[in-house]
Order: structure tokens, then sequence, then C-alpha cells
């Protein structure tokens, strides 16, 4: 909210505003280099995952967030993604080929499904992408030379530029392996938004009457943020695979679809960052919610271990969330950033959101 | 020769005839405006030359050419630029990420060199930029250039749906009811920008508007049409005595 002054439209255009700005990110790349470092295995296990999640959460987020498509089904592209990285890597291909050869098919099937899919919109379009979740379910049993059927595949050990990387003989460096990934997906995407293709998705999500009037191709934008979306989350679904060090048809079942929706919702539609501050949740709040457990347990009160209480309060955040801040995680943290940036000077009441005017000529 | 020819369009929605048999055509550089009652068909009209509806039968010719050839996202690629009725800005961006928005049509960068961010899609992005100032300057916007949509007062947001049309350099501007909802101090500066978009940019303008202060001073032509049918034709002082005109208005159908 501080007034920005600036000398020329690259200050604009540049993909970070000021030295200052560009600072905070590199402190955060350099906390993110060092934290292994400071952790035990397992926590950076779990910093491997939050990595894996929030690149599947960036791939739905430009769908859901950016493009203002639902889909209820994209664990499947996270399931094509794992089984032709395995199944390329177990015929002898290399590390990297194998991903990139599985970012494409999960792009390319994500295209060729956009066109018939994306033709739906709204609870057609959520009900079409989970029939799609389901369908996958069944293709990964039934599909058994590729997917290894009911039994799955096994992740081999990565070999790449002379190092063995693997998830739990070298922790640190698979970590830096989905780091490497995820900065580099998360900054191609953050160009995208700075750019005419980015603000074609926006225009679509926003209103897709003025933006055909602005000459925006909307089959052709939509087919385009459904295949990026696919690619990205196929890639997720590739590292998964490794982290996982084994998938079947049970890694990817419909609630995998179902959580990784409520993970960008909860982080905040529409940003970046909330595809990140969901994927903490989802990782993260299993071991809350058991350190919570202890906690009650050693002032004397036992909470049973039921199995469905990570979902229940799961579930509870998000409601609750939803109700006191819509804009999710992200929203709450650009109140704390924003109060913290103005300190003395807050005043209750000025995050009220503006109100909007009613919409009613509509077409169609 | 005409700019825009509409030749004896009609259009139904289900059994409802919405336009039956209007033509009329536009001399380059002229504000032609189009008069009704409520449910005439103005909107229609609009919807049809932005190609969003399909016409039952007649022709729209635009420059030269058959403008039903087009699909509806190529029509401002032929140099026709338009604003709708009730405000179809995109509310949770800024007014510059609108314009910039606006600049879609011009756009040569393919998705890929975007996603690297190529050097050219910076000169790119440079040259929108530089088209969307001028028209900030030219709309007097500047102060509005980093505000959210959503927090904009309604006459501000008319006025940035107009500069998202100029700013892809149309030779044809549409005008929905520009006027509607505005003070009477905002519809005076509006008869301003729409006659600086004439003498100035040398647009050609079509407008549909109710506010007969504002058509009679911006207005070269007028068009009056009722329940989808052409009543008369002429310079605003002509429509407003026209008897046809005043019984439709009278009629009980409309303001
Ligand atoms: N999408 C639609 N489906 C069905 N009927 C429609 C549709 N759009 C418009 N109509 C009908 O067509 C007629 C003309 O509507 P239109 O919106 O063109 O009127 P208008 O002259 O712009 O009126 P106003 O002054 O209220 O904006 C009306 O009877 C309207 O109900
Ligand atoms: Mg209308």
């Amino acid at each position: 909210m501080k007034p920005r002054f600036r000398t020329s439209y690259d200050a604009d255009i540049d993909r970070f505003q000021g030295r200052w700005h560009r600072a905070q990110y590199l402190l955060l790349i350099a906390v993110a280099v060092a934290a292994p470092w400071m952790l035990g295995a397992y926590y950076v296990g779990e910093l491997s995952s939050v990595l894996v999640w929030s690149l599947a959460g960036l791939g739905l987020m430009l769908l859901v967030g950016h493009t203002g498509q639902v889909s209820l089904g994209h664990a499947a592209f996270m399931a094509i993604g794992a089984f032709t990285h395995l199944a390329l890597m177990l015929r002898g291909w290399p590390f990297l080929p194998a991903l990139i050869a599985a970012t494409l098919a999960s792009g390319i099937s994500g295209a060729l499904l956009a066109l018939p899919i994306l033709r739906l919109s709204g609870i057609y379009l959520a009900i079409a992408t989970l029939a799609l979740g389901i369908l996958v379910e069944d293709l990964a049993i039934i599909a058994e030379p590729i997917t290894g059927g009911v039994r799955g595949l096994v992740a081999p050990p990565i070999d790449m530029f002379g190092f063995t990387i693997d998830r739990y003989g070298t922790p640190i460096a698979f970590y830096y392996l989905c780091l490497s990934v995820v900065v580099l997906v998360t900054l191609a995407y953050a160009n995208l938004l700075r750019s005419p293709t980015g603000r074609a998705f926006m225009a679509v999500r926003d209103s897709e009457i003025s933006a055909r009037a602005l000459g925006v191709n909307i089959t052709r934008t939509k087919t385009l943020a459904f295949a990026l979306s696919c690619a990205i989350t196929g890639l997720a679904g590739a590292l998964y695979a490794h982290l996982a060090q084994a998938v079947n048809f049970e890694s990817f079942l419909v609630i995998i679809s179902i959580a990784l929706l409520l993970q960008v919702i909860v982080g905040g539609l529409g940003s970046i960052h909330g595809a990140f501050f969901g994927a903490v949740v989802i990782v993260l709040l299993p071991q809350g919610i058991a350190i919570g457990r202890d906690l009650l347990a050693d002032v004397g009160i036992r909470v049973a271990a039921y199995p469905g209480l990570d979902m229940a309060v799961f579930a509870v955040i998000i409601i609750v969330l939803m109700i006191l801040e819509p804009r999710g995680l992200y929203g709450v943290w650009i109140r704390v950033r924003t109060w913290l940036e103005l300190f003395p000077l807050y005043r209750k009441g000025m995050f009220k959101r503006a109100r909007s005017y009613l919409k009613t000529e509509r077409l169609k | 020769m005409s700019l825009l020819q509409v030749n004896n369009v009609s259009l139904s929605f289900g059994g409802i005839r919405a336009i039956d048999g209007v033509s009329f055509s536009v001399e380059p550089g002229e504000v032609f405006t189009i008069v009704g009652p409520n449910g005439a068909g103005k909107s229609s009209l609009f919807n049809l030359i932005s190609r969003f509806y399909h016409p039952a039968g007649g022709a729209i010719r635009f420059d030269g050419e058959d403008l039903l050839e087009r699909k509806p996202h190529e029509v401002i690629d032929a140099g026709i630029a338009r604003t709708f009725q009730n405000i179809e800005l995109f509310d949770h961006a800024t007014v510059l990420d609108n314009l910039l928005i606006g600049r879609h049509s011009r756009r040569q960068t393919r998705w890929f060199e975007d996603l690297l961010f190529l050097p050219r899609v910076r000169r790119e992005e440079r040259s929108h930029r530089r088209a969307v100032e001028e028209v900030i300057d030219f709309l007097e916007l500047a102060a509005y250039r980093d505000r959210m949509i959503q927090g904009l007062p309604y006459g501000v947001r008319k006025v940035v749906e107009i500069a998202q049309a100029l700013v892809s350099q149309p030779k044809l501007l549409l005008l929905d009811e520009p006027a509607s909802g505005l003070s009477v101090e905002e519809t005076e500066n509006m008869a301003w920008w729409i006659e600086d978009m004439q003498k100035d940019l040398g647009l050609t303008i079509v407008m549909v508007e109710h506010d007969m202060g504002l058509v009679s001073q911006v207005s070269d032509r007028v068009l009056a049409i009722a329940e989808g049918r052409p009543l008369a034709e002429g310079s605003p002082a002509e429509i407003q005595a026209h008897p046809e005109v005043i019984r439709a208005w009278l009629g009980g159908v409309g303001e």
C-alpha cells in the first residue's frame, strides 16, 4: 500500500518491484537452501513433500485461480505424469528426459481433454473433471503394461550428473531437486502473469464476454490454460512418485483431487503464494494435529486418534477461513503485511471490501 | 464509402423478434446515435455487430468487408471496439491491467515466449504500456492508474471502460449507454470525451443513449427504433420532433 514512484515502464514490467522486493525473495531462497542443514532427515522429507504439493497446487492454481475453470479431477494428471515418468525410467530412460516427457504427456493429454470438457462451465465442468478423475483411477489398473496394474510401480533411484539421488538415501539432494524444479516453474508462472498470456487467462476468468470483445479467443485460451495446468501438475506427479517411492492406482484417488482443490482455495485463489500456503497446511496439518494431541495429553486430556480427525479439522479450518477471509491464507498474509507496514497508523475497518456492483446484463 | 453498413438485419430469441429489418450506415468520422425505448433492441444491435449473436437475416459490412465472416474475437482486429451497458471490466485487476488487457488484439508474442519472458516480450510490453499511457493521459485517468476496479466510483468505471476500448486503436467505437447512471456533471464530461474522440482521434462512434441532452449535443445523426423496427432517421432535432418517435415514447413502452 506504499505509494510507488516509478521512473520507467520497466519498473512495472520487471518481475520484482524494486531492490527490497527482490531481496526478500533472495532471502527466502537462501532460507530454503539452508533449511535442510538445520533439520533432521524426517523434516527434510516433509519439506520435500511441501514442495511437491506446492508444485501440484501451482498447476491447479493456474487453472482455477487464474483462469477461473474448476477441476475436481486433477489427481488424474498427477497420475499421468507419475506413471509416464516411471514407465519410461523403468525402460531405461534417464531421469531428466523421462521427467520432461512426463510433463509433456500430461500437458498434451490435458489439451486433448480440454477441447470437449471446456465447453462446459461451472458445476458441469466440475462433474466432468470428477468423472475424469474416477476414470483414470480405473485406467491405472487396466493399463497394466504401463502402470503395473494393481501393484503399481516402484520408483528407481535417480542418477543425474554422476550423483545418485534417493529420497531416503540422500534426502537433502532430493529436496534440492524438488526445490530447483519448483523455483523454475514459479519463475515461469510469474512470467506468464506479467505477460499477455496471463492477462488473457485472467480476462477469461473475470468476464468472458468482455474478453471476447477484446479479442481473446476463449476456446484457445482455456485449452492453453488447461494444458499448462496439467503439465505442471503432471510434473508434480512425477516428483511425487520419487517422494512416495512407489505409486499405484490408490495414490491418485479422487480424494486427492479434492484435497488439491481445497489446498488452493485455502491458500488463496488467484495468487502464486496461495499454492504454497495451501501446501504447507495440507502437509503439515497432520503433524500439527498430532502435536496438539500430545500437548493435550500432557495436561491430562486424552483425544483418541480418530481416523477421520485430520480431514475433519481441515474441513473446520476451511469453513472458518472462508467465512472470515474468502481470499484464503494469502488474504490473511496481505493483512498482516499491511498491518506491519502501517503499524502505528492502522485503522479498524480498513480492509472492508469495496461494494461491488451487480452485473445484470448477461449475454446467453 | 460508409464505414459500417447494417443492411436489413433481423434477430429473434425463441419466438420473440428482437430486431426486425433494421438498416443504417455510418460514415467515417461521424457520431451516430441509436435511440429507442427500453427493450427496443439497441443493445441487441450492438451484439450483432460484435458477432455475439448471428442475425437471422440481413448483412453487416465494415470497412468494405463482410463482418459476418468474422468470429466474435476477431471483430476487434477489424477495428471495432465497444463498451457494455452494464460495464464489463475485470474487477479484480487494476485500471492499468485492465487497459493492458485491452491491448490483447495487438499482441505479437506467443505463449512460450511469454513463459520465458524473452527480450521481445519486454519490448512488446513497453510498447503496450506506451499506448496505454497515451490513453490514460487523454482521458485523464492518471490518478486511478493503480487502483482496483472494485473500489472505483461508477462514473470512473465508465471512463475506464472507454479507455479499455480505445487502447486497441480502433476505427469504430460502439458505446452502449455511456451516460447511464452518471451525474449531470459526469454526463457533461462524457460529452467532452466523445467530442474529443471524434475530433482529436478521428474516431467514428456509434452510440446508444437515452439522455436526449447528450444525444443532441454530440450526435451528427440519430436513428430511432422501437420494438426492433426502425422509426425514423435524421438530425437530433428532427428525431426529437418526429411524430412517430413521440408516439412511441409516450405510448407507454419506454422511458
Ligand atoms: N439473450 C436474450 N435472450 C432472450 N431475449 C433477449 C435476449 N437479449 C435481449 N432479449 C430481448 O430482446 C429485446 C431487445 O433487448 P435489448 O437488450 O436489445 O434492448 P435495449 O434496446 O438495449 O433496451 P434497454 O434500453 O433496456 O437497454 C428485449 O425484448 C429483450 O428482452
Ligand atoms: Mg440495452
